[in-house]
């Protein structure tokens, strides 16, 4: 926002929102990196830093409602800065829950290395789509601070890929399963990480949307995906 | 601005274009109808020019605010919409105010059957120096001839209209200046009710008023509007996203924007009125 407002008070206010939803942001995209890691080099040091972490992601969540909440007590917010407001709040909501999935990617990463260090199974798009995942959660973070509506098309639409990679994951391991069935236990903790990515990319998504309702304020949740860049590029 | 404002809705603005809706009745789907259309309006303070070329429709039986900073036009607008400027020499008004279809505007109008039609409420309670029955009579007498029956009638049924008649009712013979301001503000508003008009202008209504009376008149704005059409000027723009239907601000005697309040308090189409209505240096 380069404009600034009579009142300087409400406009460090609002950016010291926006920092904070940012903070949280990075915060949560390096559980994301270090869970990965943690399942990639089987590393159970890093699972548990993440499981430790989940903490202050969540208390960083209390706090910044708790701003939103006194932003629109104190100013009655309108126009931008009412749907900045409301975006925020709505994005850390997603920013909580992608550090949920992170947790859970910690947590089954933790079991398979405890009970099943040498699982035969290729998990390459888990690895892939995981990198997929904290790139578009980055990309989504990035356009909400530079409130760039076109770039948030954009992750929209790279989620998809994300989405693709899933389920290409979810068929081979199908066919892992029912080759062999003490596989089952791991194919199942390794579906979970699989799913708790995809989840990941759906949150960078949703965060993308709100970039979009902020900037030119049509809510795009739920429109196809050419109504969506029509409405950002406009 | 050359043509008709008319409250824009989410759609017209999504599609950029409102302007070429200006011939259609918007409210055509809610079976709303204009109860004023103000057609190319500028309006003179001797030789300065309050009013510039302003158009926009007022729908009925919908609340209309006017916001924008002081010196805006936008109580000039409202006094010229029961020419309350004809009491002063060197004020004019050119154009058109038509009031469903009759151009007020036009000389040989009977401007106190005009205001008898719109009514209007000022800033500061104005409440005449006589008993609160009288207050309320006072008026309907120049219109009409009651008996004293129908009087009494119409005097309970105009101060429950204005949400005053509990508070009153055992004291009518008692001086209007008795009252507290927000009850002398309802008074004023019962008083604008009695005659029954069809508009009702509120001139910043709760500017004197403590935050209950404000809310009083507020709730009452809300049960008038199911039987009058009121155009309200307010400097607390809560209010006006508060109590309103459709929202006009305005800047220099321009008509900047007019639409759906929601839309103007949510996504506004101008800049400058995002910038007035976020409270940021325009």
């Amino acid at each position: 926002m380069n404009d600034r407002h009579l009142s300087s008070q409400f406009d460090e206010d609002l950016n010291s929102l926006c920092s904070k939803l940012l903070q949280m942001g990075g915060m949560v995209e390096s559980q994301i990196e270090v869970a990965m890691r943690g399942f990639s080099e089987s590393n159970i040091d890093l699972c548990e830093q993440v499981i430790e972490r989940e903490k202050s992601v969540n208390s960083l969540e209390v706090e910044i409602d708790s701003a939103c909440a006194e932003i629109i007590a104190r100013r009655q917010p309108t126009a931008r800065d009412l749907r900045l407001v409301m975006a925020i709040s709505k994005a850390i909501t997603n920013l909580e829950r992608a550090g949920d999935e992170a947790e859970r990617v910690a947590k089954r990463s933790k079991r398979i290395i405890e009970q099943a260090p040498n699982y035969k199974i290729n998990a390459a798009e888990i690895k892939l789509s995981g990198q997929m995942a904290i790139d578009l959660l980055r990309q989504s973070l990035d356009c909400f601070a530079r409130l760039d509506a076109v770039a948030a098309a954009q992750v929209v639409q790279d989620d998809k890929q994300i989405d693709e990679e899933f389920r290409g994951f979810v068929r081979k391991l199908i066919t892992y399963m029912a080759e062999d069935p003490k596989m089952i236990s791991t194919g199942l903790d390794l579906l979970f990480i699989a799913k708790a990515i995809e989840r990941v990319g759906d949150h960078a998504k949703n965060i993308a949307e709100f970039v979009i309702y902020i900037v030119k304020g049509a809510d795009v949740r739920h429109v196809p995906h050419d109504d969506l860049v029509r409405e950002a590029t406009k | 601005m050359t043509t008709t404002m008319k409250p824009m809705f989410h759609s017209d603005i999504n599609q950029g274009n409102a302007e070429s809706e200006q011939g259609a009745n918007v409210s055509s789907n809610t079976q709303a109808v204009n109860a004023i259309e103000i057609k190319n309006l500028n309006f003179f303070y001797g030789s300065f020019q309050g009013l510039k070329n302003i158009n926009l429709n007022i729908l009925e039986r919908k609340v209309t605010a006017f916001i924008g900073p002081s010196g805006c036009g936008k109580s000039t607008l409202l006094r010229t919409l029961n020419r309350m400027y004809d009491l002063y020499p060197g004020q004019r008004a050119e154009g058109e105010i038509s009031f469903y279809n009759e151009n007020i505007l036009e000389p040989g109008n009977d401007v106190n059957l005009l205001r008898s039609r719109i009514g209007m409420v000022f800033q500061k309670p104005t409440p005449f120096p006589m008993s609160i029955y009288e207050n309320i009579a006072f008026g309907v007498r120049l219109y009409e001839r009651l008996s004293k029956a129908e009087m009494d009638e119409r005097v309970e049924w105009a101060l429950n209209k204005a949400a005053l008649w509990n508070e009153s009712k055992d004291k009518l013979n008692q001086s209007g200046l008795s009252l507290s301001g927000g009850q002398q503000q309802r008074l004023c508003i019962a008083r604008g009710v009695a005659v029954k008009p069809s508009v009702l202008l509120l001139d910043e209504p709760t500017s004197a008023l403590d935050p209950i009376s404000t809310a009083k008149i507020e709730e009452l704005i809300n049960e008038l509007k199911k039987d009058y059409t009121i155009a309200i000027v307010t400097h607390n723009m809560q209010q006006a996203a508060r109590v309103s239907d459709f929202t006009a601000y305005m800047y220099l005697g321009e008509l900047i924007e007019y639409g759906k309040t929601d839309q103007i308090f949510i996504k506004p189409a101008k800049k400058e009125t995002e910038d007035y209505i976020t409270g940021r240096f325009g």
